[in-house]
């Protein structure tokens, strides 16, 4: 293959990142091309969060750097403000603003970040919900929408900036399992409609589906990634078939 | 969980890594270079614009004279020393009296209305009264009732000031009685703990905490208010300085109470700053996690 003339969307360089407990992503490489979707697994506590963490710029890095588009975002001389705007994130726990109803949840970033006058950023917000089939929730207060409800528009709101780059962190983990369905369905229309992502998730059924590539972390470092027909059925490595066999005693393969 | 072992992996920084933290030193030296100057700066108009003014000499004989300062200053320490033992006991009484007010508050039980009642218009009365009335009334009405056993003009003061606190304070503590989130009292009743447990363990440390920023405010506020108890006849820092003011034809006492009073508040404010941040950085972490 000859080298791409466009960078990748997402390139990150020999990241390491250490807390007080000890070193949690160590010489870390990981590129996602423009429409990619790469999902991120591995054990509790393999720093998938924190790798997630570190590319919106949540946390400093300890070495290496990240580019975006070919823009070096962990210059010290960046603004992680103008970076952020670039990419969207979602929670595990949705972290919806209790105060603010589900429409002004998600045009609060149109409005106050992006400066798009209210009459626009509240159509399309609405355009946006009723795509995800909330638009007669958008005056609700999100303590009384579902767990399920909350997280699309959780992640409607990231999608309100028009993101170049979705991080999506176990979404699915605090939900009821009848519900988790219906955010997967979402993130599936996003895939088709081209979103690049970076996934973290225990749901290997839905990494095979969605994945055009898995990423398999084990104490800070990738190891092993590819298809997910060969990772997830057929892995090389005897950490990633333990790791497997784990996740498939406990039934969630 | 897997074990991420500290030991090092033969870790070297890279070149980037090294130029970046290089880069972050020279920006906390320069936003280090950057503040001693402004500060400097302004330090030197100020001296400049308050010493060159006209009446300036005058100031600086009836403000700032070493030798009235010096004669002051062991008697001024003299009625300090009753400041710091009345905040000491009025800072105890307000917070226990806050908190057995806030918790009056929130009970939810029907039969206890008069108590929260009672407890809702002391709070409401005590937070609408100027502290200085209550003073009076207390110093100068008590004592007019000409009753057997009438406590000192000092406890009396005391008093005034333990109830108009401890009114605040009550507010601080519901507030943060009530920020704990129901779940955690229906987990923790659910446990089998009685309503009384359940606050004593669960409800009120993490009450407690979320708290004491704004409590510990609440106390450097009392700490000067103390001074307040001058007006009723004891003698402090304050009536002391007064005093020494009337003998002397010159305020520099005034200037000498002030300042003590600054150094009092010092460790006070520190602590309320450490456990502000201590707080803070809690509280970024449980967002973190
Ligand atoms: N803010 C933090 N302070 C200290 N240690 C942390 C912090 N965040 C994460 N860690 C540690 O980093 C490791 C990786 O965590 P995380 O990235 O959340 O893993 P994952 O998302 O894969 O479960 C864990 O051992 C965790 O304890
Ligand atoms: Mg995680």
């Amino acid at each position: 293959m000859s080298a791409p003339a466009v960078p990748p969307v997402l390139s990150c360089r020999g990241v390491r990142k250490v807390f007080r407990g000890g070193v949690v992503l160590r010489d870390l490489d990981l590129d996602v091309a423009e429409h990619e979707v790469v999902v991120l697994i591995g054990a509790s506590g393999s720093g998938k969060s924190t790798l997630l963490r570190c590319v919106n710029l949540l946390e400093p890095l300890d070495d290496g750097s990240i580019h975006l588009d070919g823009e070096h975002i962990t210059d010290p001389r960046t603004d992680p403000d103008r970076v952020r705007r670039r990419i969207g994130m979602v929670f595990q726990s949705y972290n919806l603003f209790p105060h603010l109803s589900v429409l002004d949840n998600v045009t609060l970033a149109p409005r106050r970040v992006h400066g798009q006058p209210r009459a626009d950023a509240e159509a399309d917000a609405l355009r946006l919900l009723a795509r995800v089939g909330l638009a007669d929730k958008a005056g609700e207060f999100p303590d009384r929408l579902s767990g399920g409800q909350q997280q699309r528009v959780a992640i409607v709101r990231s999608l309100a900036c028009a993101p170049r780059l979705m991080l999506l962190d176990e979404v699915t983990s605090a939900l009821d399992p009848e519900l988790v369905g219906e955010v997967l369905s979402l993130v599936r229309e996003l895939r088709a409609d081209g979103m690049t992502m970076v996934i973290a998730t225990h749901e290997m059924g839905f990494a095979r589906e969605v994945a055009d590539r898995v990423c398999f972390l084990d104490q800070g470092r990738i190891v092993e990634q590819g298809p997910p027909e060969q990772v997830l059925a057929d892995p090389a490595q005897p950490r990633t078939r333990q790791f497997l066999d784990r996740v498939l005693a406990s039934g969630r393969l | 969980m897997t074990a991420i072992s500290d030991a090092d992996d033969g870790y070297r920084p890279s070149p980037l890594q090294l130029a970046r933290v290089a880069h972050r030193r020279r920006q906390t030296v320069v936003s280090v270079v950057v503040a001693s100057a402004s500060t400097a700066v302004v330090g030197v108009l100020a001296v400049v614009a308050v010493t060159g003014a006209p009446g300036w000499d005058r100031v600086k004989q009836s403000f700032l004279d070493p030798a009235v300062a010096r004669e002051s200053l062991p008697l001024i320490l003299d009625g300090l020393w009753l400041n710091v033992r009345l905040l000491a006991f009025c800072a105890v009484g307000a917070l226990l009296l806050g908190l057995l007010i806030a918790v009056l508050r929130t009970l939810r039980p029907a039969v206890f209305f008069p108590l929260r009642a009672l407890a809702a218009s002391y709070t409401y009365l005590f937070r609408g009264t100027p502290l200085l009335i209550v003073l009076y009334l207390l110093t100068f009405g008590v004592p007019g009732l000409r009753l057997q056993g009438t406590p000192s003009l000092l406890v009396l003061g005391g008093i005034a000031l333990t109830i108009v606190y401890a009114a605040y304070l009550a507010e601080v503590f519901r507030a943060g009685i009530e920020s704990v989130h129901p779940s955690q009292r229906a987990a923790a009743r659910s446990l089998g703990l009685t309503y009384r447990q359940t606050m004593r363990h669960v409800v009120l440390p993490q009450a407690l905490r979320r708290v004491a920023p704004p409590l510990l405010n609440d106390l450097v506020a009392l700490q000067k208010d103390v001074g307040l108890i001058s007006l009723a006849g004891p003698i402090d820092a304050i009536r002391m300085a007064q005093i020494q003011t009337a003998q002397t034809y010159n305020y520099t006492p005034y200037l000498v109470a002030g300042a003590l009073f600054v150094l009092m508040a010092i460790p006070l404010i520190a602590v309320t700053d450490a456990v502000t941040l201590r707080a803070a950085r809690r509280q970024s972490a449980e967002a973190a996690a």
